[in-house]
Formats: structure tokens, C-alpha cells, sequence
């Protein structure tokens, strides 16, 4: 048996009682997070994902400004000048070679640009012509997955909220679209968007771009969306018994109220990282047609078009295969590592 | 307007079925509520309870039109509810707070809009200063301060969710609010609060209240008349302390007896009716008195026919057989 | 000697946004055969305490100072191989939701085999006898039909039962309760007690019951401990904490519930808001919301004191009364008293 004393001497003052500014400076409220704020945090903390970022922030900086300030063109043909004869020595340079003409000014003392790419065979400028094929790569995943966004989302939450025959009708319909073979589809719409479109475009911005890349999109927005709406739907449906819902269906919401600010709001991070992750899917689809010839029509590059007309001189200039693979490759990692760190840091689920 | 003290409320007949898919085409219905009558006076609070697969939920939300009723009807201040305008203002009249503080509020929401949404739905304010106002003076109501309005629901803590649920319930200035087991999911000490604030809001502001719980002692607390619920049936039906006291139906009788009191001397002194087996699940309701397979005063008469709920002494009902025989 | 003795437990969970000390000095004895109620709400540390004596804390969580000694046997750093032997067969636990911790991909009868298999030497054949009989133990009506259902094929109180059944297959010493009845209707609540005191009588074994519930505590407990934020506030006999509650987290708590007696008056909640474990204040973790909270709460943690033989609380208020009544209380692990 142990007997202790106290410690320290009692002061009687102490025992006081305390006022309740005394109590109050004890308690204070931690400061304000967000779930956004807190996965940007997570996400910055995550260095792959911080890497791939940057990546694409300045590849899609890169493809928009360089062309502005770029001497050369995607299509010229630097050897052929109207009313002069063809000047073949631009052909087929390799990367920072310089052709007859161009080393004849150097010597006067101009300042040429080089050609980092070197060119093709028809003489053209190879650096920009990968540039402008990024350019499509990019704006073609990227629009294409905002219509697959905005259709999905809209189909998902409309099958998820009403249920029952509604609910039934599109996802049948769903399940149809999912049966059919995209690339046939593709194949079939370009050659009949081809006969139709292509008068109808000629003289706009978009005959540049060609009309199998609108055929392209057109599938897009008819087919891909159908993943979209499905994981939508889901979440919907789980989100659709929270209690939060059911208070606002007692206020006397309606459907588009609910779905508007309530179920979709809550669906944001699984939205963003979906759609985070259909971009390489799209370019990757883009990619694989243009090598294909079914993507941009000519002289508009694209990286799988740069692709599949680099395959003639594989063995004497590699490079033009490696420059737009290597290119291509590289989007599409980041841009799924990027998605994947989004998830990681957004997912509620992986959160406790 | 009914005035204090008359009839708000009046529920008869009320029936809720919801019908599950047991085969390719066929279904059962499961009698959530099956035929329960009564009426609230305005300014009372009736306690509601029951365990689970009573059916005191859906009574709740079927009251609210969150489901709509299979059978019955629902009149309120003497006028029945009916068509879609009905319901529409019957939901500026009456409304609801939620059982769990942590799923009833909107994480992406800020308290301003969680507690503003009803007045946004049914368009009460005309410039967005009232619409400031109002929402600050609510919450003043339930104890909150005014640097809370921008935060989000998830920074609080359980009670202070609760509250933010129950200024959200006051926004469009209701006579009547279901609770729905408001305080089950909340710490015990906090409970009590929020115990509190239920009745000063009731005095300050004249409201009337349907009191769902499964607590006992919190309903006994809080109401001045009780009604116990059993497998979609109402069982009985008297004033606060009638029940606790002179418990008539076998099943509020073990019901109260199996309530462990916190008190030693008396917990062990009590004699617990023992209730045995399992309750049915609401698929499969026994025929008769539902009670019937746990009841140890059943009788072959039970089985055979529903009983009818009719009051056996001034305001105390109760449906059961062969009640005058047990007591 | 006592059958377990807990001494200056500290448990902490290391989360990123820093350390949750959820066990705070945590020191309790359990004799054979008794029940010990320990009462906390939420955030007391109430079950982190039960899961660090059985070592099975999530992830995060490390036991980071302290010592459990079961029979004279220290837990404390003794290693997975000994905790093994320790878990499901000399300390069980039962835990709160029924419906999660069953498998619902294995039959009852497998669970319960399995549980009887991996801890004793019986074989199959014996094993299924023995889990049998523990159905029968259990009240379970029809066991042998029963072995060969799934959990999703029974309620919460048949669930319960089954969770209560493996848990005392190898007939345990201690059988820890971790909430059993709080996801239960009222009238399975009070049935799943009875049982358990029953059992309780009949095996002669310990049970640590864990619960917010102080009616539950009234109706099983010999002895009961109250947590507040990871600390114990009081511990004593059942009697002695309800008639004579010393701590004022404890009187507060007895004030706040709704009795017979409160009916139609207001109920005296205790202000405030429970505390964040991640932002402790200095002195008495309950002083923000003590009523009667004093300078000295404010800045120092009271020590543990002795008001009887049965009963020992740590709050400063006790000090105030026997100073004003002339006595001095000596702190102590277990004393004597000084009057002076």
C-alpha cells in the first residue's frame, strides 16, 4: 500500500471557479476545409500526379502558342515556291540539318530557324507539323469527352433519379448501344459524312479539320457515352436514398431541383475523374483512325497519320516514327496518371 | 386556423403497402402501416413508438406525402389532402427532421443554403437581404451564430447538425414537424439539449409535434400522449403517463418492462416480461393480431380476426381482444 | 491476484492530421467472474481501450506506453504468436452491428467450427457437436437446422446470439462487449441481457461490457468505469457511481437523462459540445464544459483520488470539498486515507 502526498502545494485561489472566458480560449474551432480543398492537398502531396500535370499543362501551352511565333507552317512545302522550280534539297532532312538554300543564307548571314524535327518528304517543316498533330490530339479528347460528360452525366442522372419505366427504357437502350462495334460504326459513318458533309464544310474552318473527324465526334456523342451514364447512374442511385435528398423531396423539390443541386453536386469528383480518364481514351481513338486513314484529312497532321506515313522510311528516318510515338505515348501516360492521382485524392469511398 | 388546443391533425385508415418483386411478374405487398387512425391536437406532441418493422417511419412519411398512401386519409386543420396543390401547401404547414445528423444535410452545401432551400423552393422571400435575414433569425432560433452561416455541414458536431436540421425545418414558418427520431443518433449528453430545444421551440412558436422514437424515456419526456406501433398496427393509445403507469395491450406491457432504467437498486429489482422468439419480419405478418406469436395470453380467437382499436377508458386505446380479461 | 490488470494504458492513433491520444492513462482491475461496465460517449475511447487489451486496433493505431497483464502475463509487446493464443480463447469480444461481423459468404455452423477449430484440438466431428451445444447455450431454437443457414437468413437477435456463441466457444475468462445492444430493438436488447447474465452465472467467466447506455450498466454491471476523451473520470461499484457520482462529467450525465421524474419539466443537458480528441485543451479534458469549472481545471489535469474503498474519481472538485470540509484526499494507486 503506497501513501502519496500532494505534489504541490494547494492554492486556495485556484480553486476558484473559472469564467467562462477562461473555459472559452480552451475550445476553438479548427479551421475551415473543404473536401475540395483537402484533395487538392492530397493531390499536390502526390508527386506522379503533380508531374504529369505540369506535363500536360505545358504541352497544351505548347500546342496552342508555338505555332504563333513558329516560322514555319504545317503545310508548307518549303521546297516548292510558286513559279519556281522545285527545290529538293528541303526534303527529307534530319533533325537540325540544314538544306542547300537554307545553308546558302546562313553563310550570307541570315538567321535561319532549324528544323529540330528535320522535314518530311515533302519538305516540311516536321517540329511544327507533330505540334499541330498534338493540337488535334488534345482538342479532339478533349471536346469529345465533354459531350461524353455532358450526354452521360444527363442520361445517367435522369435513368438514376426517375427509376422504375424510365429507368428501364434507356438502360435497354444502353445496352443495346454497347453492343455495337465502335469502329465499324466509325468506319461507316466517315464514309457517309464524307459524301454528305463534306460540300457543306468546304469553305469553313472545319474543312481543314476535315469531315471524318466530325464523324468522329458525331460517334462519340452517339456511342461513348453510354460508361458515363452507367457509373452516373450508380452513383445516383445510392445518393437518391440519403436522407438529404429525401428533405428536400419533403420541402417539395422537384426532380430537376434535386438532380440539380443535390445528386450532381455529389457525384462532381467521380464526374471529373471519369472524364480525367476518357481523355487519352479519345485521343488514343483518334490516334489509332488517323493511322488508319480515317482521321484528319491531309495536310492536316495528326500524331497517328504522322504515324502511319513515317512507316514508309522507317529504316532511314526512324525518328519520324519516334517523335510522334513517343509524343502520343507520353499524353496519354500523364494524362492516366493524372486521373489516377484524381482518384486517389477525390474518391470518397477511398477516404476514412 | 385551428386554434390550441383543437384538432390539427386526423390520420384514418391510414395504409402504406410497398410492393416487392418475389417473381418474374409477381409481388407481395409488404404492410408497412396497415390501417392506423388518429388525431393530433394542435400544440400537443404524440409520442410514436415502436421497434423495428412497426411501421412508425413510414407512418411519418407517408403523413408528408414522401410516400403515397395506398389506403386512408389525411386531413389537416379539418380539410383533406388530396390533390397535388393540397400537398403542396400542406408542405409549407408541415415538415420534417431527420434521424441522422450525419446524412440529412447536403455535405456539399453551406448551412445558409442547407436551412435557406425550403424558402428557395417555395419562393418566400422577394430580395436576397430577407432571404439573409430569415435564415440568420432561424438560426438564432436553435442556438447557432451567424459565423456559421458559410461553413459546411461536415465541421459540426452531431448536435449542432441536428440543429442546423431543425432550423431548416422552421424555415417556412410550419404548424406541425414530425420528428423522426431526432435524437437517437446524438450522444446522451447531448440529448438532452436538444431535448430542450424541442420544447422551447414548441412554446415559443406554438408548434405541434409528431414525436417518432424508439427511446422510451426520451418520448415519455417530451410527450403528452404515446402510441405504440406494432408491425404496421397501432396497439395503443393513451396520455404519457396512462401508458407508463397502466399499460393495457400485452405488447406496450413488455415493451416498458424491458427498458433498463438507469438506476441499480430498481434495475434489479424489476421483473422483466420476457418476450420470447423473434419479431416477424412485416413480410410475413401473422394473421389476426400480429402480436399473436409472442403474446403469451393468445388465444385461438387471436389468430382468427384483426382486433379493432377502441378506447376502453376516456382517451386510452387499445386493440386488443381480450384487454378487460388480462387486466 | 485480479484476472486483468490495466496500468497507465496510452493508446494513440497517428492520422495526418496528427496524434489522437484516444486511451489517455488508462488504469483498471477486473476480478473473475465480475462485470465491469465502462460508460463513455462518443470519442471516450471507451472501445479503443477494449481493442488495444485484445490488440486488434485499425490501422493507425499503436499502444504507445503502458502495460496488460492478464493472469500475471504481460499483452504489452508480447507478439502476434502469444496474442493468438489470447484472442478468441481466453478474452472473446462481441461486437456492436451483428449484421457486419458475421461473414455472409459462410455458413453459421462454418463460422462457429472454425472459431471452435482454430483454438482447440477437436476435430470436425467434435467441433460440430461442440458449436451445437453452443446454440443450445445460446437459446438458439432448431440448432441443428440453424448451423446450415447463412447470417442473412436471421435477425439481429439471432445474429447477436450466434456473435455471442462463437465468442464463448472456448470458454473464455473475460468476454468483452462491445456495445452488443446498442443496434438492437428494445425487447431483443433485454433478452440478449438476460442471456448474458445467465451465461455469465453459469461459466463463471468476466465480462467487460462497453456502452453509452447507463441503463444497460444499472441492469448488468458489478463495477463501472466512466471515460471522458480518453481518460477514466471515475470508477467504482455500480451503487457507488450512481448514488454518489464524484466526478462532475458523471453528475452531469445522471442530471441529463430523462427519467419517471423529469416528465414535463426541462432536462439539465450538459453545455457544450464533446470534445475534438485533435484539439485538447491543457488542464481537465471536461472543463470546457463543466459548470462549475475551476481555475486549477483549467491548466492541470487532476490525479486519480480516493473517496472510499470502492470508488476513486479524478476531479478537482473533490479536493474543493474536502479542503472546505477540513480533510485532505491523498491520490494514490491504491491507499490509504489522510485526515488532517
Amino acid at each position: 500500500m503506497q501513501k502519496k502526498h500532494f505534489t504541490f502545494h494547494v492554492d486556495l485561489d485556484a480553486f476558484t471557479p473559472a469564467s467562462d472566458e477562461e473555459k472559452e480560449y480552451l475550445v476553438q474551432m479548427r479551421p475551415s476545409s473543404t473536401f475540395f480543398r483537402d484533395g487538392v492537398k492530397r493531390l499536390l502531396k502526390n508527386k506522379v500526379a503533380f508531374v504529369s500535370f505540369i506535363f500536360i499543362v505545358v504541352i497544351t501551352l505548347s500546342s496552342i502558342f508555338i505555332p504563333m511565333f513558329w516560322p514555319y507552317s504545317y503545310d508548307d512545302m518549303l521546297g516548292n515556291r510558286p513559279g519556281e522550280p522545285a527545290d529538293m534539297s528541303y526534303n527529307n532532312l534530319r533533325p537540325f540539318e540544314y538544306s542547300r538554300t537554307e545553308q546558302a543564307l546562313m553563310d550570307e548571314g541570315e538567321d535561319v530557324m532549324p528544323h529540330i524535327f528535320g522535314t518530311d518528304a515533302q519538305g516540311r517543316d516536321y517540329f511544327i507539323r507533330v505540334i499541330y498533330g498534338t493540337r488535334i490530339s488534345l482538342a479532339v479528347g478533349f471536346f469529345a469527352s465533354i459531350i461524353v460528360l455532358v450526354i452521360g452525366t444527363l442520361v445517367g442522372a435522369i435513368s438514376g433519379y426517375f427509376g422504375g419505366k424510365v429507368d428501364l427504357i434507356i438502360m435497354r437502350l444502353v445496352d443495346i448501344i454497347y453492343s455495337l462495334p465502335d469502329m465499324l460504326m466509325v468506319i461507316l459513318l466517315s464514309a457517309v459524312l464524307r459524301l454528305t458533309l463534306d460540300p457543306v464544310i468546304e469553305h469553313t474552318p472545319l474543312a481543314a479539320v476535315g469531315s471524318n473527324i466530325i464523324s468522329l465526334f458525331i460517334v462519340f456523342a452517339l456511342l461513348y457515352w453510354v460508361s458515363m451514364s452507367r457509373l452516373i447512374r450508380g452513383q445516383i442511385l445510392s445518393l437518391r436514398e440519403q436522407e438529404y435528398v429525401l428533405s428536400a423531396r419533403a420541402t417539395g423539390a422537384k426532380g430537376g431541383w434535386i438532380i440539380r443541386k443535390h445528386l450532381i453536386p455529389n457525384c462532381i469528383s467521380v464526374v471529373i475523374i471519369s472524364a480525367a480518364l476518357q481523355i487519352p481514351s479519345a485521343i488514343f481513338t483518334e490516334s489509332y483512325l488517323s493511322f488508319l486513314g480515317l482521321g484528319v484529312d491531309a495536310p492536316m497532321p495528326s500524331l497517328g497519320s504522322l504515324a502511319n506515313d513515317a512507316l514508309n522510311g522507317l529504316a532511314t528516318y526512324p525518328y519520324r516514327l519516334i517523335f510522334p510515338a513517343v509524343i502520343i505515348s507520353l499524353i496519354v501516360l500523364s494524362l492516366n496518371l493524372f486521373g489516377d492521382g484524381l482518384r486517389d485524392a477525390f474518391d470518397p469511398k477511398l477516404n476514412n | 386556423m385551428a386554434d390550441k388546443g383543437q384538432e390539427l391533425l386526423r390520420v384514418e385508415d391510414l395504409k402504406e403497402y410497398f410492393y416487392i418483386n418475389t417473381g418474374l411478374f409477381k409481388t407481395k405487398p409488404l404492410k408497412a402501416v396497415d390501417g392506423v387512425s388518429f388525431s393530433i391536437k394542435k400544440g400537443e406532441t404524440l409520442g410514436l413508438v415502436g421497434e423495428s418493422g412497426c411501421g412508425k417511419t413510414t407512418v411519418g412519411r407517408t403523413i408528408l406525402h414522401l410516400y403515397k398512401p395506398t389506403g386512408g386519409s389525411i386531413y389537416y386543420d379539418g380539410k383533406k389532402i388530396e390533390s397535388k396543390s393540397d400537398i403542396k401547401e400542406f408542405r409549407k404547414k408541415a415538415t420534417m427532421v431527420f434521424q441522422d445528423p450525419y446524412s440529412s444535410l447536403n455535405p456539399r452545401m453551406t448551412v445558409s443554403d442547407i436551412i435557406g432551400e425550403p424558402l428557395d423552393v417555395h419562393k418566400l422571400y422577394k430580395t436576397k437581404d430577407e432571404r439573409r435575414e430569415r435564415i440568420l433569425e432561424l438560426m438564432n432560433f436553435v442556438g447557432l451564430n451567424s459565423e456559421h452561416a458559410s461553413r459546411y455541414a461536415h465541421e459540426f458536431s452531431g448536435g449542432q447538425r441536428q440543429r442546423i436540421g431543425i432550423a431548416r425545418s422552421l424555415a417556412v414558418n410550419p404548424d406541425f414537424i414530425v420528428c423522426d427520431e431526432p435524437v437517437s443518433a446524438l450522444d446522451v449528453s447531448i440529448q438532452a439539449q436538444v431535448i430542450n430545444m424541442f420544447d422551447e421551440l414548441q412554446d415559443k412558436l406554438g408548434l405541434t409535434y409528431l414525436f417518432i422514437a424508439h427511446d422510451l424515456l426520451v418520448v415519455r419526456h417530451i410527450s403528452d400522449r404515446i402510441a405504440v406501433m406494432y408491425l404496421g398496427r397501432m396497439v395503443e393509445l393513451a396520455d404519457a403517463d396512462e401508458i407508463y403507469n397502466h399499460p393495457l395491450h400485452p405488447y406496450s406491457q413488455s415493451l416498458l418492462s424491458a427498458v433498463p432504467v438507469p438506476d441499480p437498486k430498481i434495475a434489479r429489482a424489476n421483473q422483466r416480461i420476457a418476450l420470447t422468439g423473434d419479431i416477424p419480419s412485416p413480410l410475413n405478418a401473422p394473421s389476426g393480431c400480429p402480436f399473436r406469436t409472442r403474446c403469451k395470453y393468445a388465444r385461438p380467437e387471436c389468430a382468427e380476426s384483426m382486433p379493432e382499436f377502441k378506447e376502453v377508458t376516456t382517451g386510452h386505446f387499445v386493440a386488443c381482444h381480450f384487454v378487460d380479461e388480462i387486466n | 491476484m485480479a484476472l486483468l490488470e490495466v496500468n497507465h494504458l496510452q493508446t494513440s492513433f497517428f492520422t495526418d492530421a496528427g496524434e489522437v491520444k484516444a486511451v489517455n492513462d488508462v488504469s483498471f482491475t477486473l476480478d473473475r467472474g465480475k462485470v465491469l461496465g465502462i460508460v463513455g460517449e462518443s470519442g471516450s475511447g471507451k472501445s479503443v481501450t477494449a481493442y488495444s487489451i485484445m490488440q486488434i486496433l485499425a490501422g493507425t493505431g499503436k499502444i504507445v506506453g503502458g502495460s496488460v497483464k492478464l493472469d500475471g502475463q504481460e499483452l504489452v509487446g508480447s507478439g502476434e504468436s502469444v496474442m493468438k493464443t489470447v484472442r478468441g480463447n481466453k478474452i472473446s469480444i462481441i461486437f456492436q452491428d451483428p449484421m457486419t461481423s458475421l461473414n455472409p459468404t459462410y455458413t453459421i455452423g462454418h463460422q462457429l467450427m472454425e472459431a471452435i477449430m482454430l483454438h482447440t484440438n477437436r476435430d470436425r466431428k467434435q467441433a460440430y457437436d461442440r458449436a451445437v451445444e453452443m446454440l443450445r447455450l445460446v437459446n438458439v431454437n432448431d440448432p441443428e437446422k440453424r448451423m446450415k443457414q447463412y447470417p442473412f437468413e436471421h435477425s439481429g437477435g439471432m445474429r447477436q446470439r450466434v456473435m455471442i456463441a462463437m465468442a464463448l466457444a472456448c470458454e473464455p475468462d473475460i468476454l468483452i462487449a462491445d456495445e452488443p445492444t446498442t443496434a438492437l430493438d428494445v425487447t431483443i436488447q433485454a433478452q440478449i441481457l438476460e442471456l448474458m447474465g445467465q451465461l455469465q452465472q453459469e461459466l463463471g467467466m468476466a465480462i467487460i461490457m462497453i456502452t453509452h447506455d447507463l441503463g444497460v450498466v444499472a441492469q448488468m454491471c458489478d463495477e463501472v468505469i466512466v471515460m471522458y476523451a480518453g481518460s477514466i473520470c471515475e470508477q467504482g461499484t455500480a451503487d457507488e457511481i450512481f448514488y454518489n457520482p464524484c466526478h462532475e462529467y458523471t453528475k452531469g450525465l445522471m442530471r441529463s437523462i430523462p427519467t419517471a421524474d423529469t416528465a414535463g419539466q426541462k432536462l439539465q443537458p450538459i453545455t457544450g459540445t464533446p470534445i475534438d480528441l485533435l484539439n485538447m485543451p491543457e488542464g481537465c479534458p471536461f472543463a470546457p464544459r463543466c459548470d462549475n469549472a475551476m481555475k486549477i481545471c483549467i491548466h492541470h489535469r487532476a490525479e486519480r483520488m480516493r473517496i472510499n474503498d470502492d470508488h476513486a474519481a479524478t476531479c478537482w472538485m473533490n479536493v474543493k470539498n474536502a479542503v472546505d470540509k477540513g480533510e485532505m484526499i491523498i491520490e494514490n494507486e491504491e491507499g490509504g486515507e489522510d485526515n488532517g
